[in-house]
C-alpha cells in the first residue's frame, strides 16, 4: 500500500512531497515485513530434517560378513546403499571397459572431486579394489535396481530397464548418471563408515 | 447504509475474471468498502484478532501434525521430539498451547462486548446464535487437543469430560463407550480425538464465514447501539477498520509474545509433562483455565446429573439471551441498572472461574453454588425483569450526534463528512 493508500484514500492531505506521513507508511511497512519475514522463518525451517533424523546419518558396516561375489544392502538416511564384495571376474570386467563407452564419464564418487573419471579405481574402495558401495537408487526416477542382472552383471533396473555394470555405472539409458557412490571411510580393515 | 464506493475493476484481465466471477468485489465490498459504524471502539477488534487467532491455530496446527504421533505409546514422545529435535518445534508447539488460551481470552472479551453492548438483539439473532456454536465448537476442539500430547492431565480430563455423558440415564454408559471405542480412555479414545482436533477448526471456520456473513447482512453493532442512518455515521472499512483492527492485533499479539516467551507453561499444569497413566489419577485434577467456571459449577451441584445438566445449561442458556433480555433499549451504556448487573455478572464468571481452580471443599462449595445461582438469575431474572423495570437514559438521536456531542468540549474540529475525520498530516 504505502505511498499509494495515501493517494487513494486520504486525498485530502495529498502533497507533492515527501511528508512525514510517507515516512510513518514505509516505515511501518516495513517494519510490517520483518515480522513477518521472521514469523515465516520458523515455519519453513521446521521442514528440514531434525535432529533425531541427522542423527541417524552415518552407519556401520562390517564387511568381515560379506562373501566374494555377494551384494549386502544396509540402510542409510533411509536409502539402500550396496556393498558388493566384487569377485575378480567382476572387476575384470569393470576395469576393460573403455571409458568411451561410457554413457556418463563421471565418477559421481563423493569421495573424489567432482569432475574425477569414472574409471574403476575411481570407482571402487579406496586400496580395496574388490569394494563397491553404491547408493543403491536408480539415477532414473529413484527405484531400487535388482543386482547380478542385466547384460553388464551389475543392476537392472525394474522400473524402467536401466542397467548398470559393474562397477555400478550405467550403461543403457535411460538413467542419466552412474550410480552414485555415498561417502564413507573406512573404520578398521573390515569395517567401513557410512556418511 | 449505502456503500461507500462499488469496484469497477480497470484492467481487462481483471474484468473478463470479475463478470465470470465476482470475487474481487466481494472482497471489495466485504473488506474495503464496507461501511463500519464511525463510533466502534477498541472492543471492537477482537472479532478481527479472533480469525487471526483461528488462522494462527491452524497454521502451527497443521504443521505440528507434521510431527506428531497419534497413538498411546508414542504420543508423549512424538511431543518431547517436537521439543527436542524439530527445528523451531518448541516455538511452534508453544504458538500452538498458548495460542489456544489466547483465543480464549479473545473470545470472553469479545462475548463480554456483545452481551455489554446488546449486540444479541434483533436483528442479530442468528449473529449471536452463529457466534454461540461456534463458541462450543471451540471448546470441544481445545478439549481434543489437550488430550493428543498424552500426559497425566491429558488422560485424566479425557476419562473425567467423557464420564460426564455417562450420567445421562439409560443412553449415557453406550455414549461414553462410543466416545472411548472401548470400556476405558486408550487408543482409539486418542485415534478418533485426534481425527476431530483436525476436523473440528475447519468447522469453526466454516461456522465463521457464516458469522461474519449474518454481520455483514444486518451491519455492525456500535457502542450507542443507534444504527447508523446516514452515509454520515459510517467510514469505509479501509483504512479505518482495517488499520484499527490491525493495531489492536499488534497489541494482542505482544500480549500472547509475553505468554509464548516468558511464561510459556504458566497457563499449562506440570502433570502434563508426566506420561499418562491409567492406573493413577493426579492427586490434584483441573480442566484447562478456560473451562473453570463451568467445573466450578459442575462440582457446585450434588448430584452427577444435575452437575453436568447446570454445566451444559450455563452454555445453552446463551442461546436464548436475544428473547431473555426485554429492554428496547440495545447498548448497556443507555441502561443504567443493566451496568451495574452487567458487572456483577463479569465478576460472578470470574469468581467461578477462581471457584473451579480450588479443592472442592467447605466454603468453596458454598461459594460455588452462590455464584451459580447468580449466574443463571442474571439470565432468567435480572434480564427479563430489567427490561420492565428500568428507566433507561435518553438515547441519541444518531451515532453522529453521539460523537459530535462528546467532542465538544475537546474543541477538535470535525469535518461534517465522514471520509475526512484526520485533521492531522
Amino acid at each position: 500500500m504505502g505511498v499509494r493508500g495515501k493517494e487513494t484514500l486520504v486525498a485530502s492531505t495529498e502533497t507533492a512531497e515527501t511528508t512525514r506521513r510517507d515516512f510513518l507508511y514505509i516505515a511501518t511497512g516495513a517494519m510490517g515485513a520483518v515480522g513477518a519475514a521472521a514469523l515465516v522463518w520458523p515455519f519453513v525451517s521446521q521442514l528440514q530434517p531434525d535432529a533425531s533424523v541427522l542423527a541417524l546419518s552415518s552407519t556401520e558396516v562390517d564387511l568381515g560378513q560379506i562373501q566374494e561375489g555377494q551384494i549386502v544392502t544396509v540402510k542409510w538416511r533411509g536409502k539402500p546403499v550396496f556393498v558388493w564384495n566384487r569377485t575378480p571376474k567382476d572387476i575384470e570386467e569393470a576395469k576393460a571397459t573403455q571409458l568411451s563407452a561410457l554413457l556418463d564419464p563421471v565418477a559421481r564418487n563423493a569421495n573424489l572431486p567432482a569432475d574425477a573419471p569414472a574409471t574403476d579405481e575411481n570407482r571402487a574402495a579406496k586400496d580395496q579394489e574388490k569394494w563397491l558401495v553404491v547408493i543403491g537408487i536408480c539415477t532414473h526416477l529413484g527405484c531400487v535396481p535388482i543386482g547380478h542382472m542385466g547384460e553388464y552383471d551389475g543392476w537392472f533396473c525394474p522400473c524402467h530397464g536401466s542397467e548398470y555394470d559393474s562397477a555400478g555405472r550405467v550403461r543403457r539409458g535411460p538413467a542419466p548418471e552412474n550410480l552414485a557412490i555415498p561417502p564413507y571411510h573406512f573404520v578398521s580393515d573390515t569395517k567401513i563408515s557410512i556418511g | 447504509m449505502s456503500g461507500h464506493a462499488t469496484f469497477e475493476p480497470k484492467n481487462p484481465a481483471l474484468k473478463w475474471f470479475e463478470s465470470r466471477l465476482p470475487l474481487v468485489g466481494l472482497i471489495h465490498s466485504s473488506f474495503i468498502a464496507y461501511p463500519t459504524p464511525r463510533n466502534l471502539n477498541y472492543w471492537w477488534t477482537f472479532g478481527g484478532i479472533l480469525s487471526l487467532m483461528l488462522a494462527c491455530q491452524i497454521l502451527s496446527g497443521v504443521v505440528l501434525v507434521m510431527h506428531y504421533t497419534p497413538h498411546v505409546t508414542l504420543a508423549f514422545d512424538s511431543v518431547e521430539h517436537i521439543m527436542r529435535d524439530v527445528s523451531y518445534g518448541w516455538l511452534l508447539r508453544y504458538i500452538h498451547a498458548n495460542g489456544a488460551s489466547m483465543f480464549f481470552i479473545a473470545v470472553y472479551i469479545h462475548m463480554f462486548r456483545g452481551l455489554y453492548y446488546g449486540s444479541y438483539k434483533a436483528p442479530r439473532e442468528v449473529l449471536w446464535i452463529l457466534g454461540c456454536i461456534i463458541y462450543l465448537l471451540m471448546m470441544a476442539t481445545a478439549f481434543m487437543g489437550y488430550v493428543l500430547p498424552w500426559g497425566q492431565m491429558s488422560f485424566w480430563g479425557a476419562t473425567v469430560i467423557t464420564n460426564l455423558f455417562s450420567a445421562f440415564p439409560v443412553v449415557g454408559p453406550t455414549i461414553v463407550e462410543w466416545l472411548w471405542g472401548g470400556f476405558a480412555v486408550d487408543n482409539p479414545t486418542l485415534n478418533r480425538f485426534f481425527s476431530l482436533h483436525y476436523l473440528l477448526p475447519f468447522m469453526i471456520a466454516g461456522v465463521v464465514v457464516l458469522h461474519i456473513w449474518a454481520l455483514h447482512v444486518v451491519g455492525q453493532n456500535n457502542p450507542t447501539g443507534v444504527e447508523p442512518k446516514s452515509p454520515k455515521d459510517t467510514v469505509a472499512f479501509t483504512p479505518y477498520a482495517t488499520i484499527k483492527d490491525a493495531f489492536g492485533m499488534v497489541c494482542f499479539l505482544i500480549f500472547f509474545a509475553w505468554f509464548l516467551f516468558y511464561i510459556p507453561n504458566y497457563l499449562g499444569h506440570a502433570d502434563n509433562y508426566i506420561p499418562a497413566n491409567p492406573l493413577v489419577t493426579p492427586a490434584h485434577i483441573v480442566p484447562e483455565w478456560y473451562y473453570l467456571p463451568f467445573y466450578a459449577m459442575l462440582r457446585a451441584i450434588p448430584s452427577k446429573l444435575g452437575g453436568v445438566l447446570t454445566m451444559f445449561s450455563a452454555i445453552i442458556v446463551l442461546f436464548f439471551v436475544p428473547w431473555l433480555d426485554t429492554s428496547k433499549v440495545r447498548s448497556g451504556v443507555y441502561r443504567p441498572l443493566f451496568k451495574q448487573f452487567f458487572w456483577i455478572w463479569v465478576a460472578v464468571c470470574i469468581g467461578l472461574g477462581w471457584l473451579g481452580s480450588k479443592p472442592a471443599e467447605g466454603g468453596y462449595i458454598v461459594a460455588g453454588r452462590i455464584l451459580t445461582f447468580w449466574y443463571f438469575a442474571h439470565f432468567l431474572i435480572i434480564l427479563p425483569l430489567l427490561g420492565l423495570f428500568e428507566k433507561p437514559k435518553a438515547v441519541p438521536a444518531s451515532i453522529t450526534e453521539a460523537v459530535l456531542g462528546k467532542s465538544k468540549g475537546g474543541g477538535v474540529p470535525v469535518a461534517a463528512g465522514a471520509s475526512a475525520p484526520q485533521t492531522k498530516g
